[in-house]
């Protein structure tokens, strides 16, 4: 296991944290596009050390939702926290602070076209003027951590679907970010890909315990996640013994713009819910 | 084309006046706060500058030579061909310099900016650079604006050198004019307010470039039909921008300099 992401269990955003352990909270949020509501007053919290799967059909607003965690969209109406700081009204300077605490994981990847994989991933570094050979040690360990060492002086064109993923995580873990945002990492990928993502995000839960949101419209992979764990010694995912589930995995379900579910893996399986049992069957 | 109401249009474009002011501004300000792009600057410098040398040489040059061969032609009915090289340096530093080369320069690389950030902006490494705390203003309009205007003003110059050396070998070659005359013709037309004109376009020029090209690809929607579209948009205005604003500092130093 790298050292850089096995020792990183430093209290995510303790410091700054409301005193109930609140990383991310969203009060009452909307937000239209072209005067059609994407997302209506939606309010959750996140804790510290959580995982929260966000799943919902296509188009209900999942990807705006993650955009408006880290400022990179602006609600309607409705405040969000970070941290335990405002960030609806944040000017967007501070906001460049605070997103340097946050790794975030795009839908298509997002890697800069013109950049190798070493450039990509040290793109945060570079920007902080880390020393150059420390750069290329901790890009090192962030692609050993998801196992694409041997892509690091590719470019993203040479790179298959799921290992531009799998770089774009790297990307997202190497500064040790406090919160990580996941926006649909499996999507668009062929299973076994899929499962081989789901697996770091699962190793990343598990080995750094940081507080994280992934989107996901596939059931499968937001079930793989929350009854698998991190085996240390196989260094590989397995079941939880006796159908058990992860308690730091819960989940958030949208439709329509809206929350139909807020809560924990049983009671999502254990919902009577007419449309909820439907979508999850 | 959708029918949108006249409201609508109306606050859109003044939405889009908005945004390009603030883009500009920030544009121009971010120079003088910390971090700069100092090896962003310098590559679009060689990119747009060095880049763009053959075809403001060759713009230039030629501009020159078919200047001097049009002009002749009526120069030559009041007896005055001698007067040739008079006229091709002071056309081509107070106008057609400056005007050619800002054309040029915005086909070539309004275009560039627009479809290069168009494309980042359409595959969302825009957010993804914003995601990773940088500013994207700050790392890729305010290198292309600070170089664009820099090189411009130098291609400038390059283009009336070049123009004026074409306007030579066709007074000498065609026209049989001796050379030395023609420069010193070319030298005594030009006076202090001339070169002042001719190189205070090419700032404005090389702005309108920079700032019209990037916020066309910032602002770009719609995959890659979008870029086209805003790669087409970021051209046809910088071009219509430069010959206003031309005019404009045309007039505004015909005020100061009264030529």
């Amino acid at each position: 296991m790298p050292e850089e992401f096995a020792n990183t269990k430093q209290s995510p955003g303790q410091g700054d944290a409301d005193p109930a352990g609140t990383i991310v909270a969203y009060n009452d949020v909307s937000i239209s596009f072209d005067l059609k509501p994407v997302l209506e007053d939606i309010s959750f919290r996140v804790q510290h050390g959580e995982t929260r799967i966000i799943l919902g059909p296509a188009g209900c607003g999942k990807s705006v939702l993650m955009k408006l965690a880290n400022g990179l969209l602006r609600p309607d109406s409705g405040t969000i926290e970070v941290f335990g700081q405002e960030i609806t009204t944040m000017p967007e300077k501070d906001l460049f602070n605070l997103r340097a605490r946050i790794g975030m994981v795009f839908q298509e990847s997002a890697l800069f076209d013109s950049l190798s994989v070493e450039d990509n991933v040290a793109y945060r570094l570079h920007e902080d003027g880390v020393p150059e050979e420390e750069a290329h040690r901790r890009v090192v360990e962030a692609l050993r951590f998801v196992e694409l060492e041997q892509a690091i002086a590719k470019f993203p064109s040479e790179l298959s679907g799921g290992m531009r993923r799998r770089v774009s995580i790297a990307r997202a873990i190497i500064s040790s970010p406090d919160l990580i945002l996941y926006d649909s990492p499996t999507g668009g990928l062929d299973p076994i890909t899929s499962t081989t993502i789901i697996e770091l995000v699962v190793k990343q839960r598990d080995v750094s315990h940081t507080t994280s949101l992934l989107i996901t419209h596939r059931l499968q992979d937001a079930f793989t996640l929350a009854r698998n764990r991190f085996n240390p010694a196989t260094g590989r995912m397995e079941l939880i013994p006796n159908d058990g589930v992860d308690d730091s995995t819960k989940f958030l379900v949208l439709n329509e713009g809206k929350v139909v579910f807020d809560g924990t893996t049983e009671a999502l399986v254990h919902s009577t819910d007419p449309w909820l049992k439907e979508y999850i069957s | 084309m959708p029918f949108v109401s006249p409201e609508e249009f109306a606050k859109e474009k003044v939405a889009a006046v908005q945004d390009y002011a603030l883009l500009s501004w920030h544009a121009v300000s971010n120079i003088f706060s910390r971090p700069r792009y100092w090896p962003d600057i310098f590559t679009q410098m060689d990119s747009i500058g060095f880049g763009s040398l053959p075809i403001v040489v060759l713009t230039g040059f030629f501009t020159g030579c078919v200047l001097a061969l049009q002009s002749a032609t009526s120069l030559q009915e009041f007896g005055a061909i001698s007067m040739t090289g008079n006229l091709v340096a002071l056309s081509m530093v107070k106008e057609l310099g400056p005007v050619l080369t800002g054309l040029m320069i915005s086909g070539r690389n309004a275009s560039g900016m627009a479809s290069e950030l168009g494309s980042m902006k359409v595959t969302e490494q825009i957010d993804a650079m914003r995601a990773l705390g940088t500013d994207p203003i700050r790392k890729l309009v305010t290198p292309r604006l600070y170089a664009t205007v820099f090189m411009l003003f130098f291609l400038t110059i390059v283009a009336d050198a070049v123009g004026i050396a074409g306007g030579a070998l066709v007074s000498v070659t065609l026209l049989g004019l001796n050379a030395s005359s023609y420069f010193h013709n070319s030298y005594r037309a030009l006076v202090y307010g001339d070169v002042v004109q001719g190189l205070t376009k090419p700032l404005f020029s090389g702005f309108i470039i920079a700032t019209v090209g990037c916020y066309f690809g910032l602002k770009t929607k719609g995959g890659t039909q979008g870029v086209g579209r805003s790669t087409t948009q970021a051209v046809v205005v910088s071009s219509v921008f430069i010959i206003i604003v031309d005019f404009i500092v045309s007039r505004a130093m015909i005020g100061i300099f009264g030529r």
